[in-house]
């Protein structure tokens, strides 16, 4: 078993699969990836299926996740952003889930992964993108001339516009993506601070009590993370979409 | 200068940019303190934005936080 913080971020193939001379293997992130899907698709149906009028303590937290979201939609974008709810929710409770799993050890983060974010916020951009100029067609750009601004700053602001629409995808991406690896090397690094200490004797296991009451103290803060991020996701993405449905600023 | 020293050097200094998020954070919740105190009864009605607030300022440090992890154990 590996000891440096970058093992737990190895892609390996499970079961190689080549089409084409593309490598489409079946890898430990795809692995994840059904997990994901699996354990919130299981708890979300085997929690609603009783379908009590009084919701049990699991039904509630299926209904509460629910509201949650379209809550968080419905302030962003309006009644008319319901439309997008089978995106968000799919999308909060796949970053969720994919989130917490990585929480367990040994398992693997799918978040972790330029690769796995980017294609999540590319998805959410080019659906605002798509559904902007197919509801609007050109007058979507007017997304980029705010309200109220002297003529002659025109080209400058819209210059400026243009820069931070194209600058969202990256952010979206890079936010996950870089909360997901920095608090896992984090805690990977303190873990191997326990096991370095400890290697000194009797005073040296004394002393390596610290820094795995900071191990804990971080796992809970990295818990805390997990739904932050996966929050601040759906979040950002009914702000784009509502960009979508009302250009104007 | 060797590489390996540079990528050291370069990953402290990286992390100077996380002390800007601080500030930020800080400003953040220093006001939402203050306007709690002046108004308890709306505080918890702002405590959404107050988290998306806290989110989106800290993922510009998590940003350099990356810049320094990469030039450890990726470059």
């Amino acid at each position: 078993m590996a000891n440096d913080p970058i093992h737990q971020f190895h892609i390996t193939k499970l079961i190689p699969i080549e089409i084409g001379g593309l490598d489409l293997s079946f890898t430990n992130s795809s692995l994840f990836m059904v997990a994901t899907v699996a354990t919130a698709g299981a708890f979300l149906y085997l929690t609603t299926a009783s379908r009590g009028l009084v919701p049990s303590r699991l039904q509630s937290i299926s209904e509460m996740s629910y509201e949650f979201v379209a809550n968080m939609l419905r302030d962003a974008a309006g009644t008319q952003g319901m439309r997008f709810f089978p995106l968000v929710f799919s999308l909060f409770m796949f970053v969720l889930m994919a989130n917490l799993l990585g929480m367990f050890p040994y398992f693997f983060t799918v978040t972790s992964h330029i690769i796995v974010t980017f294609a999540l916020s590319m998805l959410v951009i080019g659906t605002v993108v798509v559904y902007g100029f197919w509801k609007h067609g050109l007058k979507f750009l007017g997304l980029f001339v705010p309200q109220g601004v002297p003529g002659v700053l025109v080209p400058l602001v819209v210059a400026i516009e243009v820069v931070s629409f194209l600058s969202r995808p990256i952010s979206l991406s890079v936010r996950l993506f870089a909360n997901m690896l920095a608090g896992h090397i984090t805690l990977k690094v303190f873990a191997g601070f326990v096991v370095s200490l400890a290697s000194f004797g009797a005073l040296g296991v004394g002393g390596a009590v610290l820094p795995l009451i900071m191990t804990v103290a971080l796992t809970g803060l990295e818990f805390l993370v997990a739904f932050l991020q996966a929050y601040v996701f759906a979040v950002l993405t009914c702000m784009y979409l509502n960009d979508a449905l009302h250009p104007s600023h | 200068m060797e590489a390996e020293a540079a990528k050291f050097i370069g990953a402290g200094i990286a992390t100077i940019g996380m002390g800007g998020a601080g500030i930020g954070l800080g400003h953040i919740f220093g006001n939402y303190l203050a306007g709690a105190l002046r108004n308890p009864s709306a505080a918890d009605g702002q405590f959404g934005r107050l988290i998306f607030g806290f989110a989106v300022t800290e993922a510009l440090g998590i940003f350099s936080l990356l810049v320094a992890l990469l030039l450890l154990f990726a470059v």
